[in-house]
């Protein structure tokens, strides 16, 4: 299970570094969203691998931390999905507002010169 | 039992802005009287807030750091604010910067966008917040609240030019906040802790492969910040952002380049420093070889360029640069002096940002930029001149304080540059914590150093040249005095800061003492109890 993740991660993340380094805007927007997807699994990774495990306790019992999930990067992925949203929001603004003011979706705001 | 009054001013710094920017918010259009007064007093409580932090952190709270625990979870679990000697300095700064940059702004920049306020407020928040937390999560959250406020603020004013910076800034900054995840969690994965307080204090019991993951983690997130502060090769983007950003905002931006170095200083000295067994100085080589060559690139750009705008970009660089060779050269008597420099050179170059525009009117009158400026945003409501009294003498003011500010950049007498420069040359020149003189890498870092204020003087003064003794000058400047007022507090805090030279670097003695043994600093953060709830009797009447 850990190398399955562990390369699907390595893809996803390749492929986003391959598209921030393309000249169109969209195609670094993608680049980012998939870059920001493969860093969200690696930090629910962290908390190390496991099925069928809770991550809260049930009420009234002690807690034994070898049963249950570590709900700490459950909550960071959350609060990376949250922020990593509204930046790329952000961003898409930018790169329409780029798109009307310059006539062109090139990441340096001009085309190139042949 | 209740929280010792003092300690919840450390909550101030956040929550103020943060309550001033979502009060602005729903204001749009207009009343540009009442959301000046009511940023401009935030700001003013902030610097009042921040000195009477430094008071309390600088003697009566005990072990000089003042904690507040959020939600009153204890320290390794809950998030704690923390401020030190340290902290509370940048405060002050930081406070400093953003009302000469609203004073600044207040009679043209605010008023051509809607929501100036709001963001600028959102933005002390931020870098306020990074200043302050004491987790790695929380300071990611205060870096994003930060970036995000910096990224609106950096398209104020909307133009090609902007738009251009704006899209390379964003891009860059997206993928050095995915690198600080990355570095965070694979620090959680190794050590089991976001804190800093027991991250240093785990840190060092860590071996074998653990320790390699926690320093390809720390590295990772180093990186993040590198790229905040520019080091090269990461530095690409800085000069062209800050030409392009007003001149309010380049500011700020100013200051955040320097909240980088400020988390690199606190992050190394924390997990890295002496104590830290194995891993102690682990990466110091790397920050001082990265530190030179940023010197180095800064100093050819300035040399390069043409436009004041880019030069005070790469001037900041090599500020940058500085420090980051200073904090990898491992001496805390250099870090001393490093940290007086870095308020000197952050003065210095906030000042000359500001005064850029103020010279660029020579050549171009103010009013012809101010109709196109009306015209391309349609804003009904702007003056046709700056409002106010035309300030006497503007050429020999301008030249002046274009003379102090390339005097502090370049580090030649009087003013506070030298002081720095002075400091850190004879912090170099006494002898080694581990007994051994200035080696080669001193030598080196010393002769870079004397080189970038060389490489200045001369760009700056051709500049000055150019300008201010050039035949084509149209006219005499059309200043407002709320434009002067800012440039002028900040020369006369460097100023201060020469005169005051002796007092600050003693506390700035405490403070590297302080950073140095993070032993004190991590005890009271562990050691902070929680209020405790009320107990029974006390809750039924």
């Amino acid at each position: 299970m850990e190398a399955a993740l562990a390369i699907a991660i390595g893809i996803v993340f390749g492929s986003g570094i391959w598209l921030i380094l393309r000249p169109r805007s969209f195609q670094v927007l993608i680049g980012l969203m998939l870059m920001s997807y493969a860093v969200n699994l690696f930090i629910f990774s962290m908390g190390r691998l496991s099925v069928d495990r809770p991550p809260l306790t049930p009420a009234g019992t002690t807690p034994d931390p070898a049963l249950l999930a570590d709900p700490v990067p459950q909550a960071l992925v959350l609060t990376a999905i949250v922020i990593g949203f509204a930046t790329t929001a952000l961003y898409l603004v930018v790169m329409i507002g780029a798109r009307g003011l310059t006539g062109t979706d090139h990441v340096d705001g001009e085309e190139p010169e042949e | 039992m209740s929280l010792d009054w003092t300690r919840h001013l450390v909550l101030v710094p956040v929550l103020l802005p943060l309550l001033c920017g979502a009060l602005l918010a729903p204001l749009t259009q207009g009343r540009h009287g009442l959301k000046f007064a009511a940023s401009y007093g935030s700001a003013l409580l902030l610097l009042v807030n921040a000195l009477a932090l430094v008071y309390f952190s600088d003697g009566p709270w005990s072990g000089s750091v003042g904690v507040y625990l959020a939600a009153n979870w204890a320290a390794p679990f809950g998030i704690a604010l923390v401020a030190d000697r340290l902290s509370s300095m940048m405060l002050v700064l930081t406070a400093i910067l953003a009302l000469c940059a609203l004073h600044y702004a207040q009679p043209r920049w605010s008023r051509i966008g809607v929501h100036f306020h709001s963001l600028f407020q959102f933005l002390l928040m931020g870098i306020n917040g990074a200043f302050l937390t004491h987790d790695l999560f929380n300071l990611f959250v205060f870096f994003e609240v930060m970036l995000a406020a910096s990224y609106g603020l950096v398209l104020h004013g909307y133009n090609v030019a902007r738009l251009r910076a704006s899209m390379q800034y964003i891009a860059v900054n997206l993928v050095a906040a995915l690198l600080f995840l990355i570095g965070v969690a694979m620090i959680y994965a190794t050590t089991g802790t976001l804190n800093m307080a027991d991250l240093a204090a785990r840190a060092p019991s860590l071996a074998g492969p653990e320790a390699g993951l926690l320093r390809t983690g720390v590295t990772v997130l180093a990186l993040a910040f590198l790229v905040k502060c520019a080091m090269w090769p990461l530095g690409f983007w800085l000069p062209t952002t800050y030409s392009a950003a007003s001149p309010p905002v380049a500011v700020m931006l100013v200051l955040m380049t320097k909240v980088g170095a400020y988390v690199i200083l606190r992050i190394w000295l924390l997990v890295f420093g002496q104590d830290a067994g194995p891993a102690a100085h682990f990466g110091y080589g790397a920050l001082l070889w990265g530190g030179m060559a940023t010197i180095v690139f800064g100093a050819a750009g300035m040399l390069a360029t043409d436009t004041a705008g880019r030069m005070a970009g790469y001037a900041a660089t090599v500020s940058s640069g500085t420090l980051l060779a200073v904090i990898g050269y491992g001496e805390p008597l250099l870090v001393t002096a490093g940290l007086y420099y870095y308020l000197a050179s952050t003065i210095a170059i906030a000042a000359f940002v500001l005064l850029i525009e103020l010279v660029d009117r020579i050549r171009t009158p103010g009013a012809a930029m101010l109709a196109l400026t009306m015209e391309a945003y349609a804003v009904e409501d702007m003056p046709a001149e700056p409002k106010g009294k035309g300030v006497p003498a503007a050429m020999a003011f301008l030249s002046l304080a274009f003379a102090a500010c390339a005097l502090t950049i370049a580090g030649l007498p009087p003013l506070s540059g030298f002081v720095a420069k002075f400091g850190m040359f004879h912090a170099l020149l006494q002898p080694r914590v581990d007994g051994t003189s200035i080696g080669p890498m001193g030598w080196s870092l010393m002769a870079l150093i004397i080189l970038s204020g060389l490489v200045a003087i001369v760009s700056l003064m051709r500049f000055g040249v150019r300008t201010f003794w050039a035949t084509e000058i149209v006219g005499p400047p059309r200043m407002h005095t709320a434009e002067v007022m800012p440039v002028a507090a900040l020369l006369a805090a460097s100023v201060v800061l020469t005169i005051q030279a002796q007092p600050v670097f003693s506390y700035l003695e405490r403070m590297a003492a302080d950073i140095h043994r993070p032993q004190l600093y991590i005890d009271a953060v562990l050691g902070a109890q929680p209020v405790p709830g009320p107990t029974a009797q006390e809750v039924t009447p």
